[in-house]
């Protein structure tokens, strides 16, 4: 495996060429681009996340030094994968988006406008049920427009996706007219998810659980999968190879859409609330986790268990300066410093794996 | 592969009617069953002051509002404006963007109101175009966040942070006091740390609680937002297993908190709100949670604002007061709302 960065660059493939070989050619460089099957993480996997997970068994030693009676108390650890949840979702999203190559800046904003609209007082009217699907429709339109705008627009998926934040935050303010809507205690179902606990974890904890599951199997086990590794690593070579790729975008930036509609979901159970200020640099916080989990920013590689690992590194440190009372500037600074550190050992392994 | 395109034909174009009949259904806020108590604040017409005088216009110009609080302030500012006839509103759009905000003053000033009525994002940063109204003689009534020139200012009106600080931690004070209780574990969950306002509650809770000999235990911000307040109380309620008081500065954060606990299945201490929005209001009357009061920092001040900038154009003073003219500050008292008065205090709460 020579080639890590995936299928060549477009110059190898002179457009003239018979179509027969070369198809078969990219076709075979697109495969190499998506992960081995050999290992459970895929191929960038390894070595990576075993950093990641080195981290993470620091944090929680620092946790089990500093704040020895509250830390690894199982309240505590289920605390931590409940707060996890709704930006963990967000994750696996942006994760897609990522390897296929784009960017999605919208999250919070379509997460918010999702919550807005699945709490006004007209969808509320039609109980949890509704509600739920309203909140996955809103976050799937608000994708596809997005989908739509980079595939067949042709536009930038940066200034597409930044024109939609602040479009659905907009759309979000003006229909609950900024005030925070609550969830009506008829429609308390939907508060269960993050009250109710089965063996000991909320719902909600299980859908993000399951949201991850799926993400992993699609992008590993299925043609889809390959084929985002493939777009994003060479387009140019993914169309050659007969791979749609605007059809493929378009529904990667729905599937982000989607997840949207989930986090909305859990965040209208975990705060009994829609809010136009929900959601606030989700998007940040989901970009940041994905590539402390080693998915490249360019595309063509990535996995979904790095980017969760990435994203409990995050919900660790906030859990760790809490319970010992600092405060939430120097939370920032160290989560600017890991996103660093993670990035400069990234490009440290690169090299050693590319001769 | 027709047939592929066919079906997927058929999912766009279901997807697209459910969507509308969404878009068509589900948007809509109109109270239908649910019925909005609060209405805008506006006091009803009382003195000589309020018969109809010279006619005046009233400029206004407030944050845009992503916060039920600034929402009651622009909409209690226009309802005490159309309780007059001889008052012209002129609100300019809101907006959290400090240039905006000047530019906006500016064209105030160019339309020569009679007074104008100012919440500024910041006031350090808008002191400037303050100064500018006043010195083409447009008298301006600064609402809140205060300008640090007194040339920039006809009358100030606002609320008490640290009032509001030392209301809460008197309430804490006293209640753990009269039970006894040696070295509580009180906690404080702030707004936006960075803030002034934010360091003035600190400060008088903080003050407050001395007289008692208490201390707060752990301070965390959750910067304002619904979502905000559940995570950092979740941690919080995580790194203190047993609490006796919770000081929320913001109601509106608080719907989180309150969320937070409730998920937490923890009841073993009592929380105090701030602002006193509806809902808390409605929360602490029917005494089933954790929250049992809130100290007021009521947006019923714009409601103030207008009638005495209306007053001030007219040349009037304050009738319950000796002085021919209007005072140049006005400080509210910060109110501490418990189950016993909470009846009394509700139509001025504002809804989140």
């Amino acid at each position: 495996m020579t080639n890590a960065r995936g299928a060549g660059t477009p110059k190898d493939l002179p457009k003239d060429a018979p179509p027969a070989d070369e198809h078969d050619r990219v076709e075979h460089q697109a495969r190499a681009a998506a992960p081995r099957r050999t290992g459970l993480l895929g191929r960038v996997g390894q070595a990576h996340h075993l950093g990641l997970a080195v981290a993470l068994v620091l944090l929680a030693i620092v946790g089990l030094v500093t704040a020895p009676g509250t830390f690894a108390t199982s309240s505590n650890l289920v605390s931590i994968l409940a707060l996890a949840a709704t930006i963990g979702v967000i994750t696996v999203g942006m994760t897609f988006v990522i390897i296929g190559g784009g960017i999605d800046l919208s999250v919070g904003a379509i997460m918010a406008l999702a919550s807005v609209w699945a709490t006004t007082l007209a969808t509320q009217a039609y109980g949890p049920v509704v509600m739920a699907i309203c909140a996955l429709l809103v976050g799937t339109g608000a994708g596809l427009v997005n989908g739509l705008l980079i595939a067949y627009g042709r536009m930038v998926p940066f200034i597409a996706t930044l024109a939609m934040l602040v479009a659905a935050r907009g759309l979000a303010q003006r229909m609950s007219d900024r005030r925070t809507q609550l969830v009506r205690p008829d429609n308390n179902a939907l508060v269960e998810l993050s009250t109710t606990r089965v063996l000991g974890l909320p719902l909600l904890v299980y859908i993000f659980v399951l949201v991850i599951a799926i993400g992993w199997l699609v992008l590993n086990r299925t043609t889809f999968g390959r084929r985002t590794y493939a777009v994003g690593g060479n387009p140019e070579a993914a169309r050659l190879a007969g791979i749609d790729v605007r059809r493929h975008t378009l529904i990667l930036y729905a599937l982000s859409g989607l997840c949207c509609g989930i986090a909305a979901i859990l965040i209208m159970a975990r705060t009994t609330t829609g809010s136009s200020t929900h959601g606030d640099l989700y998007e940040l916080d989901a970009i940041a986790a994905v590539i402390i989990g080693g998915t490249l920013l360019t595309g063509g590689r990535g996995t979904i268990i790095g980017s969760i690992l990435g994203l409990l590194i995050f919900t660790l440190i906030t859990n760790l300066f809490i319970l010992n009372g600092l405060n939430t500037s120097d939370q920032l600074i160290a989560k600017g410093l890991i996103i660093v550190i993670a990035v400069l050992l990234q490009r440290r392994g690169l090299r050693s794996q590319v001769p | 592969m027709n047939k592929r395109v066919a079906r997927r034909g058929f999912l766009a174009s279901g997807a697209a009617v459910g969507v509308g009949a969404l878009v068509s259904a589900c948007t809509s806020n109109e109270p239908a069953a649910a019925p909005s108590s609060a209405a805008p604040q506006a006091a009803a017409a009382g003195t000589d002051n309020d018969k109809p005088g010279t006619a005046v216009t009233i400029g206004f110009s407030a944050p845009a509002a992503d916060h039920g609080w600034i929402a009651a302030i622009a909409k209690n500012a226009e309802a005490q404006a159309k309780q007059y006839s001889d008052v012209t509103f002129k609100p300019v759009e809101p907006t959290n963007d400090i240039n905006q905000q000047i530019s906006a003053v500016e064209s105030l000033i160019q339309a020569k109101v009679s007074a104008l009525v100012i919440l500024p994002n910041d006031g350090e940063q808008l002191n400037q175009v303050a100064r500018k109204a006043m010195d083409a003689g447009i008298p301006v009534i600064n609402l809140d966040r205060v300008f640090p020139d007194k040339l920039s200012y006809r009358t100030w009106i606002g609320g008490d942070n640290y009032g509001m600080g030392v209301a809460a931690g008197h309430y804490i004070g006293k209640k753990l006091k009269d039970k006894g209780v040696a070295n509580p574990v009180i906690l404080e969950i702030q707004g936006i740390a960075t803030l002034p306002l934010t360091q003035d509650r600190s400060k008088g809770f903080a003050d407050a609680l001395k007289t008692y000999g208490f201390s707060v235990t752990a301070q965390q911000d959750a910067k304002f937002t619904v979502e905000s307040g559940t995570q950092v109380a979740s941690n919080l309620l995580q790194a203190h297993k047993k609490i006796d008081a919770i000081w929320n500065h913001d109601d509106d954060q608080g719907i989180g908190v309150l969320a937070a606990i409730k998920e937490a299945n923890r009841n073993e201490f009592f929380m105090v709100g701030g602002a006193g929005s509806a809902n808390a209001m409605r929360d602490i009357q029917a005494g089933s949670g954790v929250l049992e009061a809130t100290v007021t920092y009521s947006p019923t001040m714009a409601s103030s604002a207008i009638k005495i900038a209306r007053l001030i154009a007219q040349g009037k003073g304050l009738s319950d007061l000796v002085e021919n003219q209007v005072p140049q500050s006005i400080t509210l008292a910060s109110e501490t709302i418990t189950k016993e008065n909470a009846e009394k205090y509700l139509p001025l709460g504002f809804e989140s």
